[in-house]
């Protein structure tokens, strides 16, 4: 098959076509119909990068399934996995059946909204796919389109407000890197991405209006990727449009943000930033390490104070993403590979949780914690799922959660001692506002009159959390399921990352002598 | 001899004995009942000429000692001019009729100012230059006035009267100081001179002076004041020509005068463009945000975009030409879907121009709707739509030239630009709803905007070839 990526990635894009084209109406049947043509193609989609799983040879560090075609301006459309980028395209197909089932119950403009999701589908998995930096910048940016829609049209009351700082902030931070990415074109001639991997971009110091530029064009194009992709992270102290937009956005998309979405900056540095710039990376990395620890601990600390229950997730996230922030800068084994464990874990778990604020949601028609309490009690099935993910979410041991904490750690302790120090409390943060979380919402008595009547989970919803629940164990107990896969990749690229920083000192003290 | 010459000048010579004839057969024949069947034919032959500009072969042609030149970059945004001129003609027909507008000269004037413009984009000596750009605008700030009865209508024409021949005045000047320093007119004289003799302080103003008036015409920052008073108050058809035709005639004249003329100091101008380019993309950007009428909108936006194709030409190099064309002919494209669409609102048969009138409009027409939102995230620069090539193009060509300051300029002002495009997104989808849009039944505008929106799409695959044919055009121009 050879092009299986190309229709692993349009074959979402299709449907999404189709039904714009052929599906009339706003009536019962119509809707459904919709819904079912989505959930049918997310699952076609997701059949068919089982394929690409199941074909792909962990032990190649190339790109494999390339394909390639010309495209204008001497950009190609060129499309190729890796050890880094294959799982998170299994993260998206994965996931994205479960989000269109979470989907079953809106009733408003429910072709739209199909749409919407089937076309971010396509960018997403183009994101992870594309081998040519222009490809790469027109799936990243596109996705801005489907969800500013989807928050705009289907949010909560301050929509428009969250939809509109969305797009704007995520906007800024990526034309900056539009401009590094031309920078790159003009200096390396191709936009080709294997090839550029192996370009070297100058670390000659330059100044640049007086003020002295070390690591040169290095880490100009470092800090206009930094840029992107530390707003798309998000990384302290540009996140605060996460908190806004996973709010204001409906379950569904709650769930994709940040189960996929969050995970493109996480992707974007391993993929450009630690290969290609290497010197900056390293000329910077204290400094992203002591923002991640900042952030681990800082929005934790924000997370116990709030009072919405989606808010807490969305600043848990902000915490998590930055474990994957610290391990992919601590730049060896451990902490790429705990990095990506850490991102697709997160995937699976937060996309949970979102998914199970979303089940109380649909039934109270609020998420604020004082409005629950006592949940068990009328619930067990619902409490013990998200106890399950609590705990994921603390990163108990056996959970999925726990793999990616340890290694980034492990990680980052050989690195910088004071930062694995001071992020380790954050680690006790998330136990307490996880945990209180759990003991407002599920646990004591059930005294509030509104909750006499609520129902326990029913079986779409049994059905969607059930697969959530299985990876989240099964990476628990088996990491080596992804390690598998991901190792020979992470060690080629931190391989590839040293010998780039060895050359550079040895050239340095060689122009000392 | 004479003979050639008139041969290689045929299309300005069809069009103007067109233009003359059909005034005669209207004068005539029966007045305005005849305007509507001269827009047709004006239009088709608009469409002839465009594909027989099209036909013409690689080589560069001159005539008349120089003074004309007929090559790539010609054909190329005569191509443009003449297409999007019959578009806009045939767009706005049933609206100007509707409402009493159709005169039969209409057609006749949007035809000699497209001969001026015809004119313009061949111009190789000053003097040619100055009738093209004389041409065009008298038969602009006419159809500008085109609703008499309008108080808004006549204020605009004749507000774009006074500013337009305080531009020309300067234009002229600038004209007769590079004419006394350079001794000639000729664009090839000029150069030549300059090669020589160097660039003189006298030839420096001159060159300065000719620029300023050019940036009128283009309507570059902070020579842009008259465009949202003309675009609001002219019809809105006459509004759609003005920032299509136009627009790409002016932009290419300077590409011409500053190739052809000035084009071994490029570091002399290019830093001029470049302060055109920054002002009129970030004026263009803020102001518009406080914009409540959407032909205004559209007047800042344009605004924008001419600095963004400015940035092109500020590159001095073959790349910025290309990427000023490119940018050209979508921004054109873009522009005729948006108008086209804007011909359409109305509340009770009147029509309307709030962009607050557009709350919920995807309940009422879903497929316009969404054509419009595909518009706006292309005019907003987002990707995969075609509108993010153009700026692509123009930066790309930036950076080369070693200006990355002016594309990072760029960007910031597309991120602030964003904003109101995305603001009619938001009434469209979004809003609460009010007294809704008429919904009217315009096959020509509806079919229009989506085509046009489909083309943002669909030229995500390769441009349509446009882009080879910008490279073939920029290659004649820079030497």
């Amino acid at each position: 098959m050879l092009n299986l990526l190309s229709i692993i990635t349009f074959t979402p894009a299709i449907a999404a076509a189709i039904l714009a084209i052929f599906l009339r109406g706003e009536d019962e049947a119509s809707q459904s119909n919709a819904k079912w043509v989505a959930l049918v193609a997310t699952l076609a989609t997701f059949a068919a990068s089982l394929i690409l799983l199941v074909g792909f040879d962990p032990q190649d560090t190339g790109f494999q399934f390339v394909e390639e075609h010309d495209w204008i301006m001497g950009f190609t459309y060129k499309m190729g996995v890796d050890g880094i980028s294959i799982l998170f395209v299994m993260l998206t197909t994965f996931l994205m059946p479960i989000t269109i089932g979470a989907c079953w119950n809106v009733s408003h403009r429910v072709k739209e909204y199909m749409i919407a999701f089937l076309l971010l589908e396509t960018l997403m998995i183009g994101v992870f796919t594309a081998l040519d930096l222009v490809l790469f910048y027109l799936f990243f940016e596109a996705g801005l389109i489907p969800m500013f829609l989807i928050i705009g049209i289907w949010g909560g009351k301050e929509r428009i407000y969250a939809a509109f700082k969305f797009f704007l902030y995520t906007f800024l931070g990526s034309v900056l890197m539009l401009v590094a990415m031309i920078a790159m074109y003009v200096d390396a001639g191709t936009t080709d991405i294997p090839t550029l991997l192996q370009h070297q971009f100058s670390t000659e110091t330059f100044s640049l209006m007086g003020w002295q530029v070390i690591g040169g064009m290095q880490t100009l194009l470092w800090l206009a990727f930094f840029a992107s992709f530390a707003v798309k992270m998000p990384m302290w102290p540009v996140h605060t449009w996460l908190p806004d937009a996973h709010v204001q956005a409906p379950t569904a998309g709650s769930v994709v943000l940040a189960a996929v979405l969050l995970k493109m900056g996480g992707y974007g540095f391993l993929r450009f930033s630690l290969p290609m710039f290497p010197v900056a990376s390293d000329i910077f990395a204290p400094l992203v390490l002591w923002l991640s620890a900042i952030a681990i601990v800082y929005t934790s600390l924000v997370a116990l104070m709030q009072t919405d229950m989606k808010k807490l997730i969305a600043y848990s996230s902000v915490a998590h993403m930055g474990f994957v922030t610290m391990g992919i800068f601590a730049a060896n084994q451990q902490g790429v590979d705990g990095a990506i464990f850490q991102m697709i874990s997160h995937g699976f778990i937060s996309g949970a949780l979102f998914l199970a604020v979303g089940v109380i949601y649909d039934r109270m028609h609020t998420r604020e914690i004082a409005a629950y309490g006592g949940l068990i009690n009328r619930m067990p099935v619902y409490a013990a799922v998200f106890l399950l993910f609590t705990m994921a979410n603390v990163g108990l041991p056996g959970t999925s959660g726990f793999v990616g904490e340890f290694l980034t750690f492990m990680a980052v302790f050989q690195v910088n001692t004071w930062v694995a120090l001071f992020a380790a409390t954050g680690v006790i943060l998330s136990a307490g506002y996880a945990l209180w979380l759990f003991r407002r919402v599920v646990m004591g008595e059930l005294i509030k009159e509104s909750l006499k009547g609520i129902k326990d989970m029913d079986r779409r919803e049994k059905a969607l959390i059930i697969p959530l629940v299985a990876m989240t164990l099964i990476l628990g107990i088996y990491p080596a399921f992804i390690t598998d896969i991901i190792g020979p990749s992470v060690s080629a690229l931190v391989e590839g990352h040293s010998l780039a920083l060895q050359a550079y000192d040895a050239a340095s003290q060689l122009a000392q002598n | 001899m004479i003979g050639t010459d008139l041969y290689t000048a045929l299309p300005e010579l069809v069009l103007a004995l067109f233009a003359m004839a059909a005034l005669m057969v209207g004068v005539y024949g029966g007045k305005d009942k005849l305007a509507e069947p001269i827009l047709w034919a004006t239009a088709a032959l608009m469409v002839l000429l465009a594909l027989y500009s099209g036909a013409q072969g690689l080589d560069v042609k001159t005539a008349f000692n120089g003074m004309y030149i007929s090559d790539p970059f010609a054909q190329f945004s005569k191509m443009i001019v003449l297409l999007s001129a019959a578009v806009v003609l045939v767009m706005g027909q049933s609206y100007m009729l509707a409402r009493g507008l159709l005169r039969f000269e209409y057609p006749i004037l949007i035809a000699l100012s497209v001969v001026g413009m015809m004119l313009m984009v061949s111009a190789g000596d000053l003097i040619a230059l100055y009738m093209g750009l004389e041409l065009q605008s008298l038969a602009l700030y006419v159809v500008a006035t085109m609703n008499r009865d309008s108080a808004r209508s006549t204020e605009a024409g004749l507000k774009y009267f006074i500013l337009g021949s305080l531009a020309s005045g300067l234009l002229l000047y600038g004209a007769s100081l590079t004419y006394g320093y350079a001794g000639t007119t000729l664009f090839a004289g000029i150069i030549s001179t300059i090669s020589t003799d160097g660039m003189s302080i006298g030839l420096l103003m001159g060159m300065a002076f000719m620029l300023a008036g050019l940036a009128f015409k283009v309507s570059a920052v902070p020579f842009h004041m008259w465009t949202p008073d003309v675009y609001e108050g002219a019809p809105t058809p006459v509004t759609a020509f003005f920032a299509t035709a136009p627009k790409v005639a002016a932009m290419a004249l300077v590409a011409r005068v500053m190739h052809e003329a000035f084009g071994v100091v490029p570091g002399d101008w290019s830093q001029i463009i470049a302060f055109l380019a920054v002002a009129s993309m970030f004026v263009g950007s803020i102001a518009a945000i406080g914009q409540r009428d959407i032909k205004r909108l559209m007047a800042y936006s344009s605004i924008t975009h001419m600095g963004f194709a400015l940035v092109g030409l500020a590159a001095g190099t073959v790349q910025g030409v290309q990427g000023m064309l490119v940018y050209m002919a979508i921004y054109v494209t873009m522009n005729i879907g948006v108008f086209a669409f804007i011909l359409t609102m109305s509340r009770d048969g009147r029509p309307v121009t709030d962009i607050d009138s557009l709350r919920q409009y995807s309940k009422a027409e879903p497929l316009r709707a969404l054509a419009l939102l595909v518009l706006m995230f292309s005019l907003a620069g987002v990707p995969p739509l075609v509108g993010f090539f153009g700026k692509f193009y123009v930066l790309w060509a930036a950076v080369q030239a070693g200006m990355t300051w002016l594309a990072v300029a760029g960007v910031v002002a597309s991120v602030i630009g964003a904003f109101y495009y995305l603001r009619i997104v938001y009434f469209m989808y979004f809003g609460e709803t009010t007294e809704p849009l008429d919904t009217v039944r315009a096959p020509v505008q509806a079919s229009l905007l989506v085509v046009s929106a489909a083309l943002m799409v669909l030229g995500v695959i390769n441009l349509f070839g446009v882009e080879g044919m910008a490279a073939l055009a920029a290659e004649a121009l820079v030497k």
